[in-house]
């Protein structure tokens, strides 16, 4: 695979020293800096365990090095299961969820969105609920002894119009 | 005790079974429930797009909430991590909840900081109490070896919940549970489900649930007890995707805490959503029923 072949040669005039400023100016991603790879974030992570794609401290070391398309243009910026375990075990409290969750903020923004999250963003712009609920629902809740619940609302749409979300998910892969 | 039921998305739709066990167990023990019409979805599913949209939406939630003076009593633990988290961060940063309120007041709103959030457990554990519980409890439990499933949002972050539980040793559940008479498995991790996950790589979310399904089962439970809508559609709405990827047969019933506690309680066993469970639990109701009688 190309990735493969790309991973062994890092040019120096391909790096962005300034991804790692990009990245703690987002909600979460404040202490990027403070990470000296120490590996705790990798060795913790039940996903790593399972696909060795996702490497937390390999994530957080390219982005530290500047290697912006490759972080952003990836597939596995998207695999952290928000478990917090890295987070919790961290010596140096850089909040690693936190940090790939700004990556992945970075990359929806460029227009590299997951599907599934892009879904998941559009679908609670549009009803303010993740899964739809329809009167049926409600008919089934009512005979279930439940209340009725709200199926649409405006006021999230108008929120999501005015943060300007469809702009950062409808963004084209440029 | 009156608090605001924080539902989300995913119970009202998939977990009902979670929801009535819960407003009756909350009866029984003199928790009073306001449901609000104006709560919409917490916003979890929005950070990975967008934490700055994501924090708006929570606001608007955390603010319904200080309309009516009632602290959140969530249900799922990524509601509860997403509200409780957003709410710290805003309380101590001004320009951050600045910024949020220049968009509230679009829609009439303000958030001010004084929200409160809390799962239900954990108001059972801190507002009941354990003594309280075992004092209520009508049907022993005993005959019942359970695993809890604490997941990962009820206790992480731990700094944004105050260390209420150690995010390495939870105990909380654990407590829960024993306070019914129902004796804890050994040695069941408490692993992530990898429900975050199943829309972009469903093989490591089943491969993730395995972990726990195979504790489960070699510790012989009844049940494994959960407090998370979507960890409970992962262990058991995709138990059969687990079993069948790696060729395994499971039949492990996934229930939620309060329809143990309702058992417990002495609520009658229709009134607390069993049919709704995909693996039925009929060999657990088999021996409490005996038990009791």
């Amino acid at each position: 695979m190309a990735e493969k072949e790309k991973s062994t040669v890092i040019d120096v005039s391909e790096l962005d020293p300034n991804f790692k400023h990009e990245i703690t100016k987002e909600p979460g991603g404040e202490h990027l800096k403070a990470c000296f790879a120490c590996g705790t974030c990798s060795a913790s992570c039940p996903v790593r365990e399972i696909d060795e794609r996702y490497n937390p401290r390999k994530i957080i070391r390219m982005a530290i090095l500047g290697m912006r398309d490759r972080v952003l243009q990836s597939d596995f910026i998207w695999l952290c299961s928000t478990c917090y375990t890295c987070e919790e075990r961290c010596p140096q409290n850089v909040c690693v969820t936190e940090v790939i969750n700004a990556i992945k903020n970075i990359a929806a923004r460029e227009g590299y969105i997951h599907p599934a999250f892009k879904t998941q963003a559009e679908l609670i712009g549009g009803s303010g609920r993740l899964y739809e609920m329809e009167e049926f629902d409600n008919k089934r809740r009512e005979k279930m002894g439940l209340p009725k619940l709200t199926t649409s609302f405006d006021e999230v749409k108008k929120l999501c119009e005015s943060t300007g979300l469809n702009d950062i998910i409808q963004k084209k892969e440029s | 005790m009156k608090y605001a039921l924080f539902l989300g998305c995913t119970i009202p739709v998939r977990a009902q079974n979670y929801e009535i066990s819960a407003r009756k167990v909350a009866e029984e023990l003199g928790i009073e429930f306001e449901d609000l019409t104006d709560l919409a979805c917490c916003a979890y599913p929005m950070r990975s797009a967008s934490e700055k949209v994501a924090t708006v939406l929570a606001a608007r939630n955390l603010a319904v909430a200080e309309e009516k003076g009632l602290e959140l009593c969530t249900l799922c633990s990524a509601c509860t991590a997403t509200l409780t988290e957003i709410n710290e961060r805003l309380k101590h940063d001004d320009d951050a909840r600045k910024e949020v309120n220049e968009h509230l007041r679009k829609i009439g709103r303000e958030y001010k900081g004084t929200a409160k959030v809390r799962h239900f457990a954990r108001i059972l554990y801190e507002d009941v109490g354990v003594d309280k519980i075992k004092s209520k409890v009508k049907k022993d439990l005993s005959s019942l070896i359970l695993a809890p499933h604490y997941g990962c949002h009820y206790i992480k972050p731990s700094e944004v919940y105050g260390h209420f539980d150690s995010p390495e040793y939870p105990h909380t559940l654990s407590e829960l549970i024993t306070a019914t008479g129902a004796k804890l498995a050994s040695d069941t991790p408490n692993s992530c489900c990898g429900g975050a996950i199943l829309g972009v790589e469903p093989d490591i979310t089943l491969t993730m649930a395995k972990t726990k399904l195979d504790a489960a089962q070699s510790a012989k439970v009844d049940a494994v007890v959960s407090i998370c809508p979507f960890c409970s559609v992962i262990f058991e709405d995709n138990q059969k995707k687990v079993a069948e990827k790696f060729e395994k047969e499971y039949g492990i019933p996934v229930l939620f805490y309060p329809q143990i506690l309702g058992l417990a309680l002495g609520i009658e066993e229709k009134q607390l959503g069993f049919r709704l469970n995909k693996v039925k639990p009929k060999e657990l109701l088999a021996k409490v029923s005996a038990e009791a009688a």
